[in-house]
């Protein structure tokens, strides 16, 4: 299906120039064909007072094709996504919509300009049911301009049905799982019928069945004609999905390239600018004694749930979206409560539904949702990174700037977060930034068994590795992992042990030598025959 | 079609019996039949009266009218501290039309006092959406000024009756068959407003400006705006509500309407209206506005202290928001179970 790429730009900057680049000399290089790109930006600059986080983006979508943006964290991928939604205003450059200049004002000019935009942070409005979310502004009226509710609800039905998935159309937006918040953004955006849809990394949250159905539905518009931007920290995506390809750094754009003239080593070169280390660089760990023991846990969201983590393993928990994974994991930690069943840390029970013993039994949970549960984010990076560890941080009851500076210090070069200062508002950090935050937050906690709920969400391949090597590490000094991820191949390079779960049951639990694709996914699908 | 269509089918009648059953308007009736029932078998005449009869109907009647007012506002996340003091303006503004200017028709005089309210509204609503300050602090200042030009403009002046013509205060006794006209005013407000928020997107758009105020901008919504508008529909409701205080009650001194707006903010919190904004129904904060006012009246007849009757208020608002979180959670279990059993 890559046939129909349109008269391509050639790829330049291919060979990956040493330190940034300005910019200037590169971004030409789509040569302008005969008929206008769906969308094109120009030389794009962005700064917020002292910050520039965009330099000169460059970026041409064509109708009928799908374009792959990819970049490190920070590299101002959504800002520049913002630029195009109208919700900031660009510095320099120009902005071109089917060959027109085009300035938008507000995400409304944008929309009515034909214009659909998957933000990365889900922006619900909780207390509306998700049928209305995703239709606000844009409801199917009857007489008197009255709201048609059954209209509506039909029509939600229908998007939620072309998706794939079961999400009750009444319910309220407050409380739906990252994935299904990503599943109504997405609704959103395919029901607004858009020239142009961009999509700021809307699979980060979500597993291998829903990613088919997106990408399913994705190519059906690429078919219709419309120009999509994708944006992904996940190769193996853009590779599936897309025609062509843009990388950026620093906020510069790099290059662009047809999809089938590149691949993943040349594309990380550009993106980082030097070769990066292997991926899940799975290190052998003396495995030990059991840490955490579960036994027979059971909500009204999950059943019967066994498991176990032993000191220097990590264990994996894989399964669909919706497979009760981070349920059961919040209820470990004692987030939320549990009908029966017992949870032991190193052979002594823990208190249901008490996440301070929890923590002071030496757990740590590092939840799925940033914004709601991870950060907060009005406060400083220093803050937040010690946040977990004050009391430790404290001498004589008093807590000194200088000590969280410090302590922050240590974990953020660690991760790589970067941020101008330590004392910048986590708010205003690109998304996987932030991932590194909450990461770097609980990893300062040390803890004997780490709960991760999608540690590299959104984190992009330099990080990813040292997040991996560094889960690595922890386990070879003894730590008990529990991971869960929606990425397979996380999973399968991470895992000594993996636990599978379907419909909040476990469904299987697979040696590292029996764990592969095929194993772990008929569990998780319940069929081995399942698409 | 498939099983994505049919599993979440629309609400049977019991579906729709349980909602009603559920609905937070509901418990608000119930209680305020329960509160008729109890007072009235203590004392007949509290309902079996003419006068009982319309005083149950009359007496809530303007706080219903800045009730609705309050709740447009709250639900966009906002609070309208001034609408006491928009009545005083009013009602004050409605005495001196008619008594300087006796030439002027009855229904002018009203309009431009309703008017004049819809104007301080617009100043709340520019301020607010304009300046960026919380509307608690503006309104809270506007409160003291709106309230500090009328004791300025007053002085120790009154507007009486006899300043007034007959067919105007008539409106304040009149009836249509057993109903007090300015009970179905409010009624016909009430019912308007309800169909806007429910039914019409700018309506809709409130609730979800209130919800989530990033997301709406983000949403491409106009906040600004919205909420503008919510501000002068609340002081067109106050403007309202001043004309009839002055028509109900024929004397007007500067301190007319003094403290309805915490009564307001009260009746709408009550009702359900979360103060937090994003949800709730116009139609609860005018039932918790009728309920708070004939607690109010029952307390004295069953026998409760004067000095007791805020305390009363204060802990049936408490114990309105401890409801919405235990009904909120409650509603938030039930669905995930609902998705997953249906999976
Ligand atoms: N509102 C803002 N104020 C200050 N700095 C900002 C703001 N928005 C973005 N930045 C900075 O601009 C840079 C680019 O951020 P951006 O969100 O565009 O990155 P990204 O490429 O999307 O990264 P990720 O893959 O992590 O999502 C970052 O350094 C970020 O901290
Ligand atoms: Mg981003």
């Amino acid at each position: 299906m890559p046939d129909d790429i349109p008269p391509a730009a050639p790829a330049t900057g291919s060979t990956p120039s040493a330190g940034a680049p300005s910019g200037a000399a590169a971004s030409t290089a789509p040569a302008a064909p005969s008929a206008p790109a769906a969308l094109e930006l120009r030389d794009i600059s962005k700064a917020f007072g002292q910050v520039i986080a965009l330099r000169s983006g460059t970026l041409r979508l064509e109708s009928g094709s799908i374009h792959a943006l990819i970049g490190e964290n920070g590299a101002g991928k959504s800002t520049l996504v913002k630029i195009i939604a109208g919700l900031y205003q660009r510095d320099a450059g120009e902005f071109l919509l089917g060959g027109e200049s085009v300035d938008f004002r507000s995400t409304a000019e944008s929309k009515a300009a034909g214009i659909a935009v998957i933000y990365q942070e889900p922006t619900l409005f909780p207390d509306l049911s998700v049928t209305e979310n995703i239709f606000m502004g844009r409801q199917p009226l009857k007489g008197l301009r009255r709201i048609d509710r059954a209209a509506m609800r039909e029509q939600a039905l229908g998007l939620f049905q072309r998706l794939g998935v079961r999400i009750h159309p009444d319910r309220p937006a407050r409380g739906l799982s990252i994935a299904d918040q990503q599943i109504i953004e997405i609704a959103k955006a395919i029901s607004l019928d858009a020239r142009v849809l961009v999509m700021d990394e809307p699979t980060a949250a979500l597993s291998g069945v829903e990613v088919d159905r997106l990408f399913a539905v994705a190519r059906a518009l690429r078919d219709e004609g419309r120009a999509l931007l994708f944006i992904s920290h996940r190769f193996d995506e853009v590779f599936a999905l897309c025609d062509t390809v843009t990388v950026m750094r620093d906020g510069a754009y790099i290059a662009t390239q047809p999809i089938a003239e590149t691949d993943t080593a040349k594309l990380v070169r550009q993106m980082v600018g030097r070769d990066v280390a292997e991926l899940f660089p799975k290190q052998e760990a003396v495995i030990g004694d059991e840490l955490l023991r579960v036994e027979g846990l059971t909500s009204p969201l999950f059943a019967d749930v066994d498991l176990s983590v032993r000191s220097g393993e990590i264990v994996g928990l894989a399964g669909l979206v919706g497979a009760g994974r981070s349920e059961v994991v919040r209820a470990v930690f004692g987030v939320d409560r549990y009908d029966s069943g017992t949870v032991t840390v190193e052979g002594r029970a823990l208190a249901p539904h008490d996440p301070t013993a929890a923590m002071r039994a030496g757990l740590a949970l590092v939840p799925e949702d940033r914004r709601a549960q991870g950060l907060v984010l009005g406060t400083t990076v220093a803050r937040n990174l010690t946040m977990a560890i004050r009391s430790k941080l404290t001498k004589a009851g008093i807590l000194t700037r200088a000590a969280e500076n410090q302590a922050a210090r240590v974990w953020a070069s660690r991760l790589e977060v970067k941020s101008s200062a330590l004392d910048a508002e986590v708010g205003t950090f690109s998304g996987g930034n932030q991932q590194k935050v909450v990461l770097a937050k609980w990893l300062a906690t040390n803890p004997k068994v780490l709960i991760v709920d999608e540690p590299t969400r959104g984190i992009d391949v330099g990080t990813k590795s040292e997040v991996h090597r560094l889960l690595s590490e922890l386990a070879g000094q003894g730590l008990g992992i529990l991971m869960i991820s929606s990425e397979l191949p996380e999973v399968l390079g991470m895992a000594d042990r993996v636990i599978v779960m379907r419909e909040g049951r476990v469904t299987a639990e697979l040696s590292r030598a029996d764990a592969n694709p095929e194993s772990v996914m008929s569990a998780a699908t319940g069929a081995g025959a399942a698409a | 079609m498939s099983a994505a269509t049919t599993s979440f089918a629309r609400r049977g009648v019991l579906g729709r019996l349980s909602a009603l059953a559920a609905a937070r308007e509901t418990g608000i009736f119930l209680a305020l039949v329960l509160v008729l029932v109890v007072t009235t078998a203590k004392s007949p005449s509290f309902l079996f009266s003419a006068d009982g009869f319309r005083d149950l109907l009359l007496t809530p009647s303007t706080l219903v009218l800045i009730a609705v007012g309050q709740a447009i506002v709250i639900i966009t996340r906002n609070v309208d501290l001034s609408v006491g003091s928009i009545i005083g303006l009013t009602a004050y503004l409605t005495g001196v039309l008619f008594k300087y200017n006796p030439g002027l028709p009855i229904p002018v005089v009203m309009l431009l006092a309703v008017l004049f309210g819809a104007g301080l509204g617009l100043v709340n609503g520019v301020l607010v959406s304009v300046a960026k300050v919380p509307s608690l602090v503006i309104t809270l200042g506007t409160l003291y000024a709106y309230r500090g030009i009328n004791v300025v403009w007053t002085g120790s002046n009154r507007i009486n009756a006899s300043d007034m013509p007959r067919d105007f205060l008539a409106i304040g006794t009149a009836k249509l068959w057993v109903l007090p006209v300015i009970t179905l005013i409010a009624v016909v407000v009430l019912v308007i407003a309800a169909l806007v928020l429910r039914s019409s997107r700018s309506g809709r758009e409130l609730y979800a400006i209130g919800s989530d105020p990033d997301a709406a901008h983000l949403y491409g919504l106009k906040v600004g705006r919205r909420v503008l508008w919510a501000f002068v529909a609340s002081g067109t409701l106050a403007g309202l509500a001043g004309v009839l205080y002055t028509a109900r009650y024929g004397t007007v001194d500067s301190q007319a309407g003094y403290g309805l707006e915490l009564q307001a903010v009260g009746a709408a919190v009550i009702g359900g209206v979360a103060i937090f904004g994003g949800s709730g129904s116009v139609g609860g904060a005018a039932l918790g506005a009728v309920l708070l006012l004939t607690i109010n009246r029952a307390l004295p007849v069953l026998g409760i202290p004067d000095f007791w009757q805020g305390a009363v208020v204060g802990v049936l608002i408490i114990a309105a928001i401890i409801l919405d979180r235990l009904l909120a959670l409650r509603q938030a279990r039930k669905l995930t179970v609902m998705e997953d059993s249906a999976a």
